[in-house]
């Protein structure tokens, strides 16, 4: 994806945002009983994202034809990143049920096994080898709590 | 009794065993509160604040204040090895930081932010000293419109963040402008954007929020290559891993911006020693001969922000003692553990009880002394945490962000909210959209509208409030002035062109 097409994209996404924002605001008084109310500042951070929105699409329209300029970015590595950052999520959503341990356990077993192509072996000593030392330290030298699953840890 | 008399007063209390030990043990785990992102020194000192009931009062407020500045100083570690902002004061560090270490300069990176703390915390606390009632005078003259001047000074800062792109830094900072938003309306309680979650009514957490998009963004954006790629390069040699006599002497104004704008700012109460590393960063940038390569690995980047946020250490202080009022949470604690033991903060503290403040002050001078040694000689350890090979590095960012978030509020809500930030500030850096602007609009943003419309209220709606007080007006002045400055750089740029080729 070119540079120009990546800021056509980001304008879009933020002219809709701004109007998204103008519309909430629109909903919340404007005054209030002693002066400005809660949909003053929002309604004019609406108005601002909708005004540069509309000037980054512009630029991307105006420089589009400078070759020089618009150059490639690299959007192909990116399965890799947003895979990394799913298996994150899911991790993050078990925390409560299997406890912080397990969960940072298997996210790093996915990490090094299915993003890196390393050994299970490696990933399972280096996943319990962190999971250790965070417990030493948050959990019994600095009192921190962290979610426990149902097995106690 | 002069300054000098007073101090030697000061000396001779701070210098006993017991408040020496207590001061130590202060500034050791204030530093720890500042490398672990999630644990602040406000929570710390509240959780410890019961203890200090048997001590001697002086002793305590030596020890709590030891962790209050203390944890300025290790908030920087993991903001330049790890890119996870250890307190929220420590963002701008991870700009230029970070990239430092990746350079393979961690150890300079850590060093001249040990020696900037040193001598910002050193300039703050002779502030303290020297100037503290004027001071404190001149900042109640600091009104709602003075405030919001403040706070406009301080987006204006977006000019030197702003990449190759001003338009993308201000839409950065409007987004961020409008997180800060989130949350319940302090004047009338209606809630805002906040998408039906009761968990959004306080607004969104702001270590969740920079944590999720420094450290986790960078951890994202690395996974996209496989394995072998080097991400840090390492200095060998003892040598390396401190700055050299050159980067101190680049750093000379560095030390000088960053104790004076931190030490100004941290008088003002709430302002906040965020604001004040900002400023100092964009001041920092704007007298460079340089300024095109802050973001890339800069030592003087490094240097001014964490003067800054020291120094406003000093600074918080002015208010609280000779005023009693607060000026973030952790004053506010320490002005409840003085009130606890009997004291009344304000301005006849001083002089009713000298042994207090001036034994404060001089534990302060030990306590910056006590930091250098103890920081410096952990550079090269803590450089070492950059040997870990990148399997194991990043699990460990991710861990200790997770930890660090969780540990805030006890939420897996906040959790959530880091990783939907961190993949903000991932597809910020692939459309190189500068985080930095963001963070600069979730900072200002509350204080700056809760300013402008308690101005309005005081003006019953005349905006012209704003400019026509002097010091708002002046301060309104000098951001819009730097606002003009890349219009006013095109503009000379286009006319030194046109006179090139009329040649």
């Amino acid at each position: 994806m070119t540079r120009d097409k990546g800021n056509l994209i980001s304008g879009v996404c933020l002219f809709s945002f701004g109007i998204y924002v103008i519309s909430v605001a629109a909903k919340l008084p404007y005054i209030a009983d002693v002066g400005p109310g809660p949909g003053f500042f929002p309604l004019w951070l609406g108005i601002g994202l909708v005004l540069f929105a509309s000037g980054l699409m512009f630029a991307s329209f105006a420089s589009s034809g400078n070759r020089a300029k618009n150059e490639s970015q690299s959007w192909k590595t990116s399965a890799r990143a947003l895979a990394g950052w799913l298996a994150m999520m899911i991790a993050i959503a078990l925390l409560s049920r299997i406890g912080f341990a397990l969960s940072f356990v298997i996210l790093t077993m996915f990490l090094i096994v299915a993003l890196d192509r390393r050994p299970a072996r490696l990933a399972v000593a280096v996943g319990i080898g962190l999971a250790v030392a965070f417990h030493l330290i948050f959990v019994i030298a600095l009192d921190v709590s962290l979610p426990v699953g149902p097995w106690g840890f | 009794m002069d300054a000098l008399g007073n101090l030697l007063l000061g000396f001779s209390v701070a210098l006993t065993p017991v408040n020496l030990f207590w001061c130590l043990v202060g500034v050791v785990l204030g530093t720890v509160v500042g490398v672990l992102p999630g644990l602040g020194p406000a929570a710390t000192i509240a959780m410890l604040l019961p203890l200090t009931l048997k001590m001697d009062h002086t002793t305590a407020i030596i020890a709590l204040a030891g962790i209050f500045y203390g944890a300025r100083y290790g908030g920087s570690t993991t903001s330049i090895l790890l890119n996870i902002p250890g307190e929220s004061s420590s963002v701008v560090t991870c700009l230029d930081g970070y990239q430092m270490a990746r350079q393979g300069r961690a150890g300079a990176a850590l060093g001249i932010s040990a020696i900037s703390s040193f001598i910002a915390g050193t300039v703050g606390v002779l502030g303290l000293m020297l100037i503290a009632p004027p001071l404190a005078r001149f900042a109640l003259r600091f009104a709602p419109p003075e405030y919001f001047a403040l706070m406009v000074l301080g987006l204006a800062m977006v000019v030197f963040l702003a990449g190759e792109s001003m338009v993308k830094a201000l839409l950065a900072m409007l987004v961020g402008l409008w997180i800060a938003s989130i949350g319940t309306d302090l004047f009338t309680a209606e809630s805002r954007f906040t998408f039906g979650q009761m968990k959004l009514l306080g607004g969104v957490d702001f270590i969740a929020a920079t944590v999720g998009i420094f450290a986790i963004g960078e951890v994202l954006v690395n996974l996209e290559s496989r394995g072998g790629a080097e991400i840090f390069k390492l200095s060998k040699g003892l040598r390396n891993l401190f700055p050299t006599l050159q980067d101190l002497k680049d750093c000379r104004f560095a030390f000088l911006n960053g104790s004076v704008i931190g030490f100004l700012i941290g008088a003002l109460p709430g302002a906040g020693a965020t604001v004040a590393s900002f400023l100092s960063y964009g001041l920092e940038k704007a007298v460079s001969r340089h300024p095109e390569k802050f973001g890339t690995g800069v030592i003087e980047g490094v240097a001014a922000p964490e003067g800054a946020n020291n120094a406003d250490a000093g600074g918080a202080l002015v208010p609280l003692l000779t005023l009693g009022i607060p000026g973030g949470n952790t004053t506010a604690i320490l002005l409840g553990g003085l009130i606890l033991w009997g004291y009344k903060p304000g301005p006849l503290l001083i002089q009713e009880h000298p042994e207090l403040f001036w034994g404060l002050v001089a534990s302060m001078y030990i306590g910056n002394v006590l930091l250098l040694v103890l920081n410096l000689p952990l550079v090269p350890l803590f450089a070492q945490i950059l040997r870990l090979p990148y399997y194991v590095l990043y699990p460990l960012i991710i861990g200790i962000s997770i930890v660090g978030v969780y540990s805030v509020n006890n939420s897996p809500f906040d959790v959530w909210m880091m990783g939907l930030f961190g993949l903000l500030g991932y597809l910020m850096r692939k459309l190189d959209f500068p985080a930095a602007a963001l963070i600069l609009g979730m900072v200002l943003g509350d204080g700056l509208e809760r300013a402008l419309r308690q101005s309005l209220m005081m003006s019953q709606g005349d905006i012209l409030i704003l400019a026509t007080r002097p010091i708002s007006g002046t301060l309104l002045f000098i951001a819009a002035t730097i606002l003009c400055l890349p219009a006013i750089r095109k503009v000379r740029f286009w006319r030194v062109a046109a006179v090139e080729r009329e040649g």
